[in-house]
């Protein structure tokens, strides 16, 4: 039985009420899912003695651009991508969850996704690094403060709406 | 030098106070080494024996500002850094030089980005601009040299007593 297939039967035995979609991309496993599930399949992953997905390698987003009328036929803006490794079974798994367009609000309600780091304790920077470039708010995580860019700044700059060069005036400079 | 030849025969020459100081000044030009990427390894190499900087009077790197005359600012500077690179500058004791190594010092270089200043001169004075990406370090010697020669040109008048910079307070952060 290949990884896909042991994966696949389990997660549906465990977890009946949940839709995955599992595909592949180049010998790459992914497994696509409702945010609100993100922590229960995480750590039934990590937990499972067959699967034991122990080692939590990134955690990003993907900002998809869509416009509100879906120019590129997709509901949600932000994916989650997180790609975990198995010790046991020596194989990798990235696991996608969508954020949807109705969720954009800037606040901290709207664009929201449950954080993991209570299942992977290095998870804990890897969401703060997506918190600051993409402003996706990780809920329950201990300390959600930004990773790379100042406290006070105001934007997030991976997210497509950023320009390039910046909000001019946004960072300050030291006084000539 | 030939000094010596000259002093046998008097014991004494004659120069103006101006020109003394300048080329005391020029000749121990003491860097600041802000090296703070790629840039700071062709500054390493210019202290090595291949090229020594110590043929300039200029191998003491001091890494304190208060004991250094000229400030190398090696690497990229982002807007997060720049605020060290101020405070530092402002801890060195007049007179003091600046040489914005690099392409990236000088005008941010390849990274044309948000988080990168377009040049250091944006926030603070410069003396040489050194380009390269990076600059090799017969390259940072010829800047040296061009500093050397702007020292030489000083009076002691030139740097009078000024108030000194109100300097930033640091927060506890």
């Amino acid at each position: 039985m290949d990884l896909k297939e042991l994966i696949s039967q389990k997660l549906k035995a465990q977890f009946p009420e949940v839709d995955f979609e599992i595909t592949d991309y180049k010998d790459q496993t992914a497994i696509t899912f409702d945010r609100k599930n993100i922590v229960g399949v995480c750590s039934f992953l990590k937990k499972d003695n067959d699967l034991q997905f122990m080692l939590c390698e990134d955690i990003t987003a993907i900002d998809w651009a869509s416009l509100p009328a879906g120019r590129h036929g997709r509901k949600n803006r932000f994916t989650v991508v997180y790609h975990i490794f198995s010790l046991k079974l020596n194989s990798r798994l990235r696991l996608k969850s969508d954020i949807d367009e109705s969720d954009l609000s800037a606040d901290k309600a709207g664009c929201n996704i449950d954080s993991v780091s209570s299942v992977w304790k290095t998870a804990d920077w890897h969401e703060r690094e997506t918190y600051d470039m993409y402003g996706i708010n990780f809920n329950n995580h201990p300390d959600l403060r930004r990773m790379y860019m100042p406290e006070e700044f105001e934007y997030h700059p991976l997210r497509k709406d950023f320009p390039l060069m910046g909000i001019p005036g946004s960072l300050p400079l030291p006084k000539k | 030098m030939g000094l010596e030849a000259r002093l046998k025969q008097d014991g004494f020459f004659t120069s103006t106070v101006d020109a003394l100081v300048a080329w005391a000044r020029k000749s121990s030009v003491w860097p600041m080494p802000m090296g703070i990427s790629c840039c700071a390894i062709e500054m390493m190499a210019s202290g090595d024996p291949k090229y020594d900087i110590a043929r300039f009077g200029s191998e003491v790197m001091r890494f304190t500002p208060r004991q250094s005359d000229c400030m190398i600012v090696a690497g990229t500077v982002t807007y997060k850094m720049s605020h060290v690179v101020k405070k530092i500058y402002d801890q060195m004791p007049d007179p003091k030089w600046v040489i914005a190594m690099g392409a990236c010092t000088s005008s941010g270089g390849m990274y044309r980005s948000y988080s990168v200043v377009q040049g250091i001169d944006q926030f603070m004075p410069v003396d040489i601009y050194l380009a390269g990406c990076p600059p090799r370090p017969d390259n940072l010697l010829n800047a040296l040299m061009q500093i050397q020669e702007k020292i030489g040109r000083t009076k002691a008048r030139d740097f009078g007593d000024n108030p000194l910079p109100q300097l930033p307070v640091i927060q506890n952060n």
